[in-house]
């Protein structure tokens, strides 16, 4: 059934999963906090443990470009960025997805500059949502382990890139209990990529210009295949339960059966959310958690069954989208339910929270529990912010 | 959490706070214990003052957030004590393991704690003498281990054995030596009175 289980940090799992999933290109330049998992696959390269190739790259625009034309020759092709990396690959992200390309990253969350900083939140991959890869979310190792894995079978079923994200030093440099697949199964499982036109198998055009002619009959198709994502990524996700004994759905609902509010939110605070739902229900609270996986393709319906009928919930972000509404998952959520029955939506409140690494603990639940539960003041924006000093410290 | 221990450790940069905190979470999971172990990050540089947790219990552990309440507070630099607030949450009858020189006495006043509640060792004296250099976190981690009642002293000090001589598997003669080193300050640490 299973492998060894391990007690190692979120990138260490990565780098192993990675290794295991038998790439034949791995790109990168470091950059915090996923700096180590390019570091521990070159180290898999150079002791002979993955026949890979490791390109050294001179900047993210590089190992994202390196990432491209290699899958565009037919090579399964990983890469592993945070933050100010991710920022400088934007063109190229449009363009392996725009190319079909299954190109898998490793994205662990750091804070967008500026002001600088190395810690902890989603803008930077919340940033890349609309630019057609995929994107995963992941609570913690175990499941940056697994959803690796899934994110590829789903790419390479659809033709599209995808990204796993976990939180930057939270789980990345954490070490927690691990549980590994045999090298076997997940070599087995990954099967091997079979492309269909490419760079090497004879003359084709990739990337030329696309005029007003077929554009958008490009997109559309690109459109169709993100479409397909779900029903790839649902088949990904019941071969790997059935591997490896963990199902990674979409959706996580904790505790929800009978609850009147709830928390929805993705990473890692959604664990400390658990604990703090554990807390509240012993004091007789009818309350639960919705953690999202999936964040591209949006899993909308999963998500408008999971909370209608509730009284209200709280949506977290960590990140702002500047909208003055809150932040990008927010707005996901309220446009999922808006197809609810007006009866059985629940009252949406968007929070931000865990900011450049601001730390979340359940005390933090508690709070946002408290509010949700209180009308809003009239004086309220539309969004609230947590765990943020109101005034200067002295 | 089902008999947790929680531990949040305090040191200055090139301590090893860090490799101390993630070395109690390997050793109380490979005793079958679940585990976690993280340091809290910022712009590290050496000689500034950086902290860590280690997280153990025997249900898993889903809380991602640095530890408030502390059973116990590791201190590898006693200079720390007049900058940072080491004893900040600590749990009621919760307890500081300091490395210094000094008495366990002397500890307890510095910290405003009953001497019960303090432990004292050299662990850079230790060091100094068992590895050559006053890299203080293995002789303070067996101080902790000892306080924690985590692992009997040969259990520790078999496994630190093992997971040293994972990491340093170029370097036996260092494995030798911090075993030593963590020997001498599971001994002579001062429970105080």
């Amino acid at each position: 059934m299973s492998g060894r289980t391990a007690l190692l940090s979120g990138n260490e799992a990565t780098a192993i999963a990675m290794r295991q999933a038998r790439p034949d290109v791995f790109a990168a330049f470091p950059i915090t906090p996923s700096t180590e998992i390019p570091q521990y696959f070159s180290k898999f390269v150079a002791d002979g443990e993955t026949p890979a190739v490791f390109v050294p790259v001179e900047s993210e625009h590089s190992s994202m470009s390196a990432c491209i034309g290699a899958a565009a020759s037919g090579a399964r092709s990983f890469t592993a960025t945070s933050a100010n990396g991710l920022a400088l690959m934007w063109e190229e992200l449009y363009i392996a997805a725009s190319l079909r390309l299954p190109v898998v990253m490793a994205c662990v969350n750091r804070a967008l500059s500026g002001p600088i900083n190395i810690n902890n939140d989603h803008s930077d991959s919340m940033g890349a949502r609309d630019s057609g890869w995929i994107q995963l979310y992941s609570e913690n190792a175990q499941e940056a382990y697994d959803q690796f894995f899934i994110a590829l079978k789903t790419a390479e079923s659809v033709g599209l890139p995808a990204m796993t994200c976990q939180d930057g030093f939270i789980t990345s440099h954490a070490v927690e209990p691990v549980e590994l697949l045999e090298d076997g199964k997940a070599a087995g499982y990954c099967g091997t990529w079979k492309p269909g036109r490419t760079l090497l198998s004879g003359p084709v055009s990739m990337g030329p210009y696309d005029g007003a002619e077929f554009y958008m009959e490009h997109k559309r198709q690109q459109s169709d295949a993100v479409s397909q994502a779900f029903e790839a990524h649902a088949r990904a996700v019941r071969e790997y339960g059935a591997l490896s004994g963990r199902l990674l759905d979409p959706v996580e609902e904790y505790r929800l059966d009978d609850a009147e509010y709830a928390f929805v939110l993705i990473g890692s605070s959604a664990g400390t959310g658990k604990d703090a739902v554990d807390r509240l229900r012993e004091r007789g609270h009818r309350v639960g958690l919705l953690k999202i996986r999936l964040f591209r393709p949006f899993p909308a319906e999963a998500i408008a069954r999971a909370l209608s009928g509730r009284r209200a919930v709280a949506v977290m972000d960590k990140c702002d989208g500047f909208s003055g509404s809150g932040g990008p998952l927010a707005a996901e959520v309220a446009g999922a339910l808006y197809g609810t029955p007006a009866a059985e939506r629940p009252e949406l409140r968007p929070f931000v929270y865990g900011l450049g690494g601001r730390d979340v603990w359940v005390e933090e639940f508690f709070g946002i529990y408290e509010s949700l539960r209180n009308p809003w003041a009239a004086d309220a924006g539309r969004v609230e912010y947590r765990g943020v000093r109101e005034e200067a410290p002295v | 959490m089902n008999n947790a221990l929680e531990v949040r450790w305090h040191g200055r940069g090139g301590q090893g706070a860090k490799t101390a905190a993630l070395l109690l979470a390997e050793l109380a999971y490979e005793a079958g214990r679940k585990a976690q172990g993280f340091p809290e990050y910022g712009p590290e540089r050496m000689g500034a003052p950086i902290t860590a947790y280690t997280r153990v219990s025997d249900a898993a552990i889903r809380t991602h957030s640095n530890v408030y309440e502390p059973d116990l507070v590791a201190v590898l630099d006693e200079t720390l004590l007049g900058t940072v607030d080491v004893t900040r949450g600590l749990k009621d009858g919760g307890r500081v393991v300091v490395n210094t020189p000094s008495t366990s006495a002397q500890a307890a006043l510095l910290l405003g704690l009953p001497e019960s509640r303090v432990v004292a060792v050299d662990a850079s004296g230790i060091a100094k003498g068992e590895l050559g250099k006053p890299i203080p976190n293995v002789p303070l981690l067996a101080a902790v281990v000892r306080a924690s009642g985590l692992l009997p002293r040969d259990e520790f000090l078999a496994a630190l054995r093992e997971a040293a001589a994972h990491k340093f598997a170029s370097k036996p003669g260092v494995v030798d030596a911090n075993v030593r080193a963590a020997e001498r300050a599971y001994e002579e640490a001062v429970h105080g009175e």
